[in-house]
């Protein structure tokens, strides 16, 4: 996120492209979605693709989101609290909606007390 | 009557999903706001894709700017589950559901539609899943759009709140499989690591974001498959 952001100071994108690069998008990513659908009947066999695929999602998200996370927020602490506090509320089965809606206020409250009170 | 039933429940199942979607689309159309989307683009982005994780990879990666090849690279990578939960949805479907339907379920195959999906007893009944869609799809093109309308005059600590949550999403998707699977809590930790080591290191810090979640994504996970291949009889989830 810090990378847009900084970016969107120093240079500016070509906006016309914006329509190409959505097609793009939504054609791989609908390509992905429907293609197993489509052709696989069976179940995978390859027993180190399926792990492959099993795994990705986890290594890709946790990459995204560490230490991105850090920089969204005016101050890491911040950021960091978030983080922990995520990882809490998911350990105990709280819902995506809950979490999703906690982070924030975490980051709310402790930028709060850095920026205000400190 | 029976389907009728079927695409009630799935509105009934997609109303919790559509409100999470809200608010994490709200925050992602601050970023695409800030990369130059208008808001009927950023409405039509998510109508098409609905992918968090693609979405926000592939906006980062255009405002970084990256190629046409190098973001349809990132959406491949970065919605990759999804070839997976596909298989395995195809299971779901019975012999006797006429093909377009697979066509037309697989457009909005997420995460969380994926999970309601899979969770139906039986054979899952395409009018279900259109349900869930129904709510789904408007709740993330919608708050796309709002993000990027009312993202730029939000005050800066509204910002900074909500820039985090598309991460608490991501959060509640990896942790609780970490929780159960000891490999996953690894791979979780490594990821953590190898990431922060790719940012903060000198050398490595300099190739684009977009590139280094690609090369960390695709190493750590091949070498998880070689080490710690899932069990063969596990089912594709």
């Amino acid at each position: 996120m810090s990378v847009v952001f900084r970016r969107k100071k120093g240079m500016v994108i070509n906006v016309n492209k914006i329509p190409i690069y959505i097609l793009i998008m939504a054609a791989v990513t609908y390509v992905i979605r429907v293609l197993p659908l489509v052709l696989i009947r069976g179940e995978i066999k390859n027993r180190t693709v399926r792990s492959f695929l099993y795994y990705v999602p986890y290594v890709t998200l946790s990459v995204m989101t560490v230490p991105a996370i850090f920089e969204a927020t005016r101050t890491p602490i911040a950021g960091a609290a978030a983080l922990a506090a995520g990882i809490i509320l998911a350990l105990r089965g709280r819902s995506m909606f809950t979490v999703a809606v906690v982070c924030p206020l975490v980051v709310v409250a402790v930028e709060f007390v850095i920026f205000n009170l400190l | 009557m029976s389907k009728l039933k079927e695409y009630k429940s799935g509105i009934r199942d997609g109303i919790p999903i559509a409100l999470g979607y809200f608010a994490v689309s709200f925050a992602l159309g601050i970023t695409a706001g800030k990369v130059g989307f208008n808001a009927l683009q950023a409405a039509l982005a998510s109508l098409l894709c609905n992918a968090s994780a693609g979405e926000y990879a592939a906006i980062s990666l255009i405002a970084a700017g990256a190629g046409y090849a190098e973001v349809a690279l990132m959406e491949l990578v970065a919605n990759a589950r999804y070839l997976l939960m596909s298989c395995t949805l195809s299971q779901k479907f019975s012999p006797d559901t006429p093909f377009y339907h697979r066509l037309i379920v697989g457009f909005d195959l997420t995460d969380e539609i994926f999970a309601v999906c899979v969770a139906r007893d039986g054979y899952l009944e395409p009018a279900y899943a259109y349900g869930a869609m129904t709510v789904a799809l408007p709740g993330w093109s919608l708050g796309t759009a709002l993000g990027v309308l009312v993202g730029d005059v939000l005050p800066a600590f509204a910002v900074s709140a909500l820039g985090v949550a598309l991460f608490g999403m991501f959060i509640a998707i990896i942790i609780p499989p970490a929780a159960k699977n000891r490999t996953i809590a690894w791979l979780v930790i490594i990821s953590f690591i190898l990431s922060c080591a790719a940012k903060y290191i000198p050398f490595i810090s300099g190739i684009p974001s977009g590139i280094k979640t690609i090369i960390l994504t695709v190493v750590i996970s091949l070498a998880a498959a070689l080490l710690r291949p899932i069990p063969d009889d596990a089912d594709c989830e």
